[in-house]
């Protein structure tokens, strides 16, 4: 016998998608010795060592011969650890330590310890989906891991402690029953941050449920400490139920950066710091791995002090903005994540906080000028709302609770409904092309309050447009048909003003 | 239309301003270049002598071998026209002072400043730094004042300067005096601005085009500014501002001067608060600046805006007692969020309330039909 070959399917991680490697595994006649090649990256190569150890520690042999393992396709980078399990099992089949004639048929991914055990990877959900979709039978993997592949529907997912257990699932003494997957939470867990907790502010409050129930990015200014934190991070909860597609979805971006236990249930809510880079805000790096704007993927990224972030990492949010997806090349490939977030940002109205109506503002006119002029660059025309936040008085923040978020998001689901009545299944008013926003069914007196305003050249053509989407909004929320002259108004009132 | 035209000599100490710059900039900026009207006192030869003695010679050379043909190519060239003192439409205004300048260089109408008469003009000054209170009184002042037929004369800078621009740009005539060449924006921002007067007003400086700004300059065409009107009205000025010089330049010539009161706790507002206690006219619109110039009730800005419901009223009067966001308009109100959005967004149409690009509302001077308060 001068070789004995095996092959065993594993994967690699490329952003929050599983790309199918093949492991070809050549024991053959020689000077002992242990290669892999096919790109590996440092945590592959290292995978030796590993697998060697656990080997030797759950009672099987080592072969003390020429040992060759190729992972395919050889042009695609190898990642991480994962690949021990699929490198471990092909060896001991191509030892004839383990006679598992299906090995090719399944699809194996997992991190050894030094004594056998399994430890858990990142992105089991998108590897669970990858073997389905490559004809794998079968995927084994970490216990961990297990619930979190369950997800993934018409696929078997066998979940082992340690290496020592395959012998028992090949022979088919040990045949557990499919693991119980993880529950989706479409509604924000209990317990989580609700509306009610935002006092008084009755303009703030009706800011937030236009966006939620629009979908239009919002941008809040107001001094330190009144309550623009607090007003973001409870608009997950007043913003619809996920839809079964959209969990799974946040359920494979948390997988795949290794957060799947850490999800709170219900939309996600990111709130990067405003030193963040532009690769770490839309995603990007060697090998490229997924950015902020893509943990917000169906949920809410809150900017707070947008005038502090990075000009280039705001510019880079623009196009994923418009498009719903971050794509990144690099010399080994594109590579597209989704990004469909709800934008909200605050900022101080001029930098010591204060604003410029305050006595006690400090700042020089320059300098407000220059601040107030990052608030109209970068993102600006991508904001469609405005909402003044001031300091509430103590008899608001004494008084009684505000609406419960329950109770918000019932208005905010059925204006959503008739949104997407209107313009087609998971769109909202904020997406309307300027021609279907001039197409939004106007009474005749808001008609006359949007010509005049658009006459006096107080208004471009895209705030018109703008201002369009949010009556559009207002009236949905209102149950009304047509724009009617109050929401006209409103949605004049809240837009976000041009001239900065 | 009269012929323009400036003889050589005045022209050339235009030039020769522009030459002497840097070394006036050097002798002048003791007190931020204050002493620059006194200076430009003396002729030509004092002048190079006690600010370049050094390369005296050379400069007056330069300027005397300034042929009249370069000069006039030079201003064509630039788009701009001249006149001196020895012309007929030099502003009279202008002679009564010492220090007077030899040449206008202008680009715009000239034709404004065939008309303009102290009487019929006034000069808006105010702060760089100026508050939301100080840049919409300098907006509406410079609007009604224009609307009434005067002239407003102020400097481009920003702040109110700006402001003033702007307001009379909407109902009538403006002019800019700049410390630069008449050709050169400055500051650089404003050149939207500084175009649209070109085209309907008249921007005018003693200095030739091209010429750039020095501290000194300021100072300088504050006295021409201080010259041309019946009144100088500072709006807002910090206590030594160099809106103050202009108002001292003004009260040399004998002129009239104004100040709009702010709250005594306001450091923008220091300085037009210590003109009124010396004795300065209150401007609390443009009505009092027509009442202290050509005497009480001789003409009358008529305007009052729409007739406003309860509610629009209730909002106004919240806005007008210092709230300047909408949560606070509905706190105090005691309306819903939507209700008080939708009754501010009325109230900026009808011209009763301005906002900011960061939401904050305030109060334009356009008077309600039944309000007090102004």
């Amino acid at each position: 016998m001068a070789s004995v070959l095996a092959t065993a399917r594993t994967f690699t991680l490329d952003g929050i998608s599983a790309r199918p490697v093949r492991v070809e595994v050549d024991v053959h006649r020689g000077l002992p010795n242990f290669t892999i090649v096919g790109l590996p990256d440092a945590a592959v190569r290292e995978a030796r060592e590993r697998v060697r150890a656990a080997l030797v520690n759950c009672g099987f042999e080592f072969p003390l011969r020429r040992i060759v393992v190729n992972l395919a396709p050889a042009s695609l980078r190898k990642a991480g650890p994962g690949m021990d399990l699929a490198i471990a099992a092909g060896l001991l089949s191509a030892s004839g330590q383990l006679e598992w004639e299906r090995l090719a048929q399944v699809a194996l991914a997992g991190e050894l310890a030094l004594d056998g055990a399994t430890r858990p990877v990142q992105g089991a959900l998108a590897m669970a989906e990858a073997a389905r979709e490559s004809g794998a039978e079968a995927i084994v993997l970490p216990a961990e891991n297990a619930a979190e592949a369950a997800l993934a529907e018409g696929i078997g997912v066998v979940g082992i402690e340690a290496l020592g257990q395959l012998p028992a699932l090949v022979a088919g003494e040990w045949d557990p029953p499919r693991p119980e997957p993880l529950p989706l939470r479409l509604d924000p867990a209990p317990g989580a941050p609700d509306l009610a907790d935002l006092r008084g502010q009755p303009h703030l409050r009706h800011a937030l449920e236009v966006a939620a129930a629009g979908g239009h990015s919002l941008l809040m200014v107001g001094p330190p400490g009144a309550g623009k934190s607090l007003a973001a991070s409870r608009l997950p909860s007043i913003l619809p139920p996920l839809a079964l597609v959209e969990a799974l979805e946040v359920a494979r971006v948390a997988s795949a950066c290794g957060r799947l236990d850490a999800l709170p249930g219900g939309r996600p809510f990111r709130a990067p710091h405003h030193t963040i880079s532009a690769a770490g805000l839309i995603g990007g790096g060697s090998p490229p791995r997924a950015g902020e704007a893509t943990l917000a993927d169906r949920g809410v990224l809150f900017l707070d002090e947008l005038c502090e972030f990075r000009r280039d990492a705001l510019e880079a949010l623009r196009a994923p903005l418009e498009t719903g997806e971050v794509s990144i090349a690099r010399a080994g490939g594109r590579l597209s994540l989704p990004c469909r977030f709800m934008l909200i940002a605050a900022a101080n109205p001029c930098p010591c906080g204060r604003g410029e109506t305050d006595p006690d503002c400090t700042c020089a006119p320059y300098d407000v000028r220059r601040y107030q002029g990052k608030l109209s660059g970068a993102l600006a025309d991508r904001i469609d709302l405005l909402a003044a936040v001031r300091q509430p008085s103590a008899a608001e923040i004494g008084g009684a609770p505000g609406e419960a978020s329950a109770a918000v998001r019932e208005r905010v689901c059925a204006a959503r409904e008739r949104q997407e009545w209107r313009l087609g299944p998971g769109r909202c008013n904020a997406e309307m092309t300027p021609a279907e926003a001039r197409a939004c069914a106007l009474s005749g007196e808001a008609a006359t309050l949007l010509a005049d305003l658009y006459a006096r050249q107080r208004l471009s053509g895209r705030a018109h447009d703008r201002v369009l989407r949010l009556a559009q909004t207002l009236t949905d929320l209102a149950g009304a048909e047509a724009i009617g002259e109050e929401q006209m108004a409103q949605a004049l009132q809240m837009r976000r003003r041009d001239n900065g | 239309m009269v012929e323009h035209r400036a003889c050589v000599d005045c022209l050339r100490r235009a030039w020769l301003l522009a030459d002497l710059g840097p070394y006036v900039e050097r002798i002048a900026t003791g007190e931020v270049g204050s002493r620059s009207p006194e200076l430009l006192r003396l002729s030509n030869e004092e002048l190079v002598e006690v600010a370049a003695p050094k390369v005296a010679g050379q400069l007056l050379a330069r300027t005397a071998a300034l042929s009249e043909a370069r000069l006039s190519e030079a201003l064509e060239q630039a788009g701009c026209w001249a006149c001196c003192r020895h012309t007929d439409v030099y502003p009279a205004s202008l002679r009564d002072a010492a220090d007077a300048p030899w040449a206008l260089v202008g680009r715009g109408s000239p034709r404004l400043l065939d008309r303009i008469e102290p009487f019929e003009t006034v000069t808006i000054v105010g702060a760089r730094r100026a508050t939301s209170y100080g840049r919409e009184i300098a907006r509406e002042l410079g609007r009604e004042l224009a609307a009434a037929g005067m002239i407003v004369v102020s400097g481009l800078a920003f702040g109110i300067d700006g402001c003033a621009h702007r307001g009379a740009l909407d109902a009538g005539r403006t002019i800019a005096v700049l410390g630069c060449g008449p050709d050169v924006a400055y500051p650089n921002s404003h050149r939207s601005l500084w175009r649209r007067i070109c085209e309907q007003g008249l921007v005018i400086s003693e200095l030739p085009p091209g010429a750039t700004p020095w501290r000194w300059t300021f100072p300088a065409r504050n006295r021409i500014m201080a010259a041309l009107a019946g009144m100088t009205v500072v709006v807002e000025a910090a206590s030594r501002s160099g809106s103050l010089i202009t108002t001292d330049l003004a009260a040399d010539l004998g002129r009239d001067l104004g100040a709009v009161p702010g709250p005594v706790t306001s450091r923008a507002s220091a300085g037009p608060n210590g003109l009124l206690a010396a004795g300065a006219h209150v401007i609390r619109d443009a009505q009092d600046v027509l009442d202290a110039m050509l005497g009480p009730g001789r003409r009358r800005i008529e305007h009052s805006g729409p007739s406003l419901g309860s509610e629009l009223e209730t909002v106004l009067a919240a806005v007008e007692a210092g709230e300047v966001t909408c949560d606070g308009v509905a706190a105090v109100t005691g309306l819903s969020g939507p209700a008080a959005a939708a009754a501010l967004a009325r109230l900026e149409l009808l011209g009763y309330l301005d906002c900011s690009s960061v939401g904050i509302y305030t109060r334009t001077l356009l008077p309600s039909p039944t309000g007090s308060s102004l």
